[in-house]
């Protein structure tokens, strides 16, 4: 979801949106792992350092248009993939971290169901408000016009900086999340693939739309739990949906549901004028 | 208000600018007009911001805005409208021209707000005086061309300029579209007291709206004054009026 804010509405060649959801991950984990500061502190480190970070990197990547702005955001990512699988001391490396203690209230399965939900439901009404806001109205216009946005007196890329830092910090609060359910971190969380995966799942739901990433996250799951029951090769079919919806959905699943559904309701609504 | 001193700007070898100079009073509609590749456009870009000048002034009020760029100098009350259409074909009507007056209100980082509530009557208003009233839920890709040139107009009067630059606002339009859209400009100048400098092919639009006209010619300002001295001048005559 924070990725399609920054890809959908922004317009930005967010490449390695994954790395914050593992510095986030990462944040929270070596925390509690770490320091005796209570869990909450953690809870709220991961987003605020994955914002950082985002800063720093969005910093750097906005002075880049389109596609270069992409290929800087992965190599400054993977750089990023890299210092934490080396740094054996610290981060664990390749082993990565489990076993991360967690407050009772989250012990069972259950209630850090209910507690992720919540979390998730708090961040896509914030999330929904900031994409109806001036902002979010601004960024869509960046988006679709950058150069006559600069025009009309719009500062286009501290826009753009403000939406990654926001993008990012929803993208650290997923992190944590994770951490909730799973009581464990490791890189693949920070390597590109994961980026690209949830990337893909933008496309498959329609990244124009509000809705789209969850559906595309749920399509890609539903493959993966039942494709993936017959054959290891799930990914193939996932290859050919993604091949047939570039050329025949290129606004993606929910994209496309919004057009069948919106005109209709347009023409009702001024119908009803006359 | 506006004085563009000897400006120049080359693309590598080529001088798309070469000597231009032009004096914009307030109140005045000045026309820039001459031959394709004259480098009017890249005049307009120069004073918007979006070229930066290689060498001259260009004053603005008492100030240098040549250094500046193109955000700032919208905000200190110069607007443009592009010869291509140049809107956010996603949006609604309303929020193109939305963008524009929340960005002058300096209220495009706000983030908690309900958009929809917000510098609605400002918009609403300036969709009146341009009459696209009717249209404001429409997606702005889908009007008519004629349509998307007005909405470009109205989009740069959401800043509330001082200036209005209209690079060629009747491009492409039918006879009709064209005289209706100069009658709106005038009263727009009229109404808003804006000042206006455009570029136009269509002389007997450009002398009979123009109370100043500039000439250029191969990147250089031949000569600007009223419409009558222009049209006796040998030099516009030979460069171009006589080649009509």
């Amino acid at each position: 979801m924070s990725l399609n804010l920054v890809v959908g509405h922004g317009g930005l060649f967010q490449f390695h949106h994954g790395v914050f959801y593992g510095v986030g991950a990462y944040t929270v984990a070596l925390m509690l792992k770490k320091t005796l500061l209570p869990m909450w502190a953690g809870f709220i480190a991961g987003p605020i350092v994955a914002a950082m970070i985002g800063l720093i990197i969005g910093w750097l990547c906005v002075r880049l248009n389109r596609l270069y702005f992409g290929m800087l955001q992965i190599s400054l990512g993977s750089l990023i993939w890299v210092i934490v699988f080396r740094w054996y001391s610290f981060t664990g490396g390749d082993d990565g971290i489990p076993g991360i203690p967690m407050p009772s209230l989250l012990s069972s399965l259950k209630n850090s169901y209910y507690f992720i939900l919540i979390i998730l439901v708090i961040c896509l009404i914030i999330m929904y408000l900031i994409l109806k806001s001036p902002f979010g109205n601004t960024l869509q216009a960046i988006r679709d016009n950058p150069q006559r946005c600069e025009a009309i007196g719009i500062n286009v890329k501290r826009h753009q900086l403000i939406a990654i830092v926001i993008a990012t910090f929803f993208a650290g609060i997923a992190g944590v999340l994770f951490v909730a359910l799973e009581r464990c971190v490791f890189t693949d969380l920070l390597f590109w693939t994961f980026s690209l995966e949830i990337f893909i799942m933008c496309l498959l739901g329609g990244w124009f739309t509000f809705a789209g990433p969850i559906l595309g996250a749920a399509i890609m799951v539903a493959l993966r739990t039942f494709v993936g029951i017959f054959t290891e090769y799930w990914t193939l079919v996932l290859g050919i949906i993604l091949i047939l919806i570039i050329f025949f959905l290129p606004e993606g699943v929910m994209g496309y549901f919004e057009k069948i559904f919106k005109p209709r309701t347009r023409e009702e609504a001024e119908g009803g004028n006359r | 208000m506006l004085q563009v001193d000897s400006v120049v700007k080359s693309f590598d070898d080529f001088k798309a600018v070469n000597g231009a100079n032009l004096a914009v009073g307030k109140g005045e509609i000045v026309a820039v007009i001459g031959p394709n590749g004259a480098g009017k456009t890249t005049l307009f870009n120069l004073i918007t911001g979006a070229l930066k000048r290689d060498k001259g002034r260009i004053i603005f009020k008492g100030e240098d805005i040549g250094v500046l760029p193109p955000y700032e100098i919208c905000k200190k009350g110069i607007s443009r409208s592009y010869q291509i259409v140049n809107i956010f074909p996603r949006l609604t009507v309303f929020k193109n021209v939305q963008v524009a007056v929340l960005s002058h209100q300096r209220r495009s980082t706000n983030l908690f707000r309900p958009a929809q509530d917000i510098a609605v009557e400002e918009t609403r208003s300036i969709l009146e005086s341009v009459g696209l009233s009717d249209k404001e839920k429409s997606i702005a890709g889908a009007l008519s061309h004629g349509d998307q040139k007005i909405l470009e107009i109205a989009i740069a009067l959401g800043n509330e300029p001082e200036l209005l630059i209209l690079d060629e606002p009747t491009a492409g339009m039918s006879p009709e579209e064209t005289s209706a859209t100069m009658e709106l400009v005038k009263r727009l100048a009229q109404m808003r007291g804006l000042t206006i400098l455009f570029c136009e092919h269509d002389m007997d639009i450009v002398f009979s709206v123009a109370q100043s006209i500039m000439v250029m010619h191969q990147g250089r300002t031949l000569v600007q004054g009223k419409p009558e001295e222009v049209r006796n001048n040998p030099f516009v005559q030979e460069a171009y009026l006589g080649v009509e």
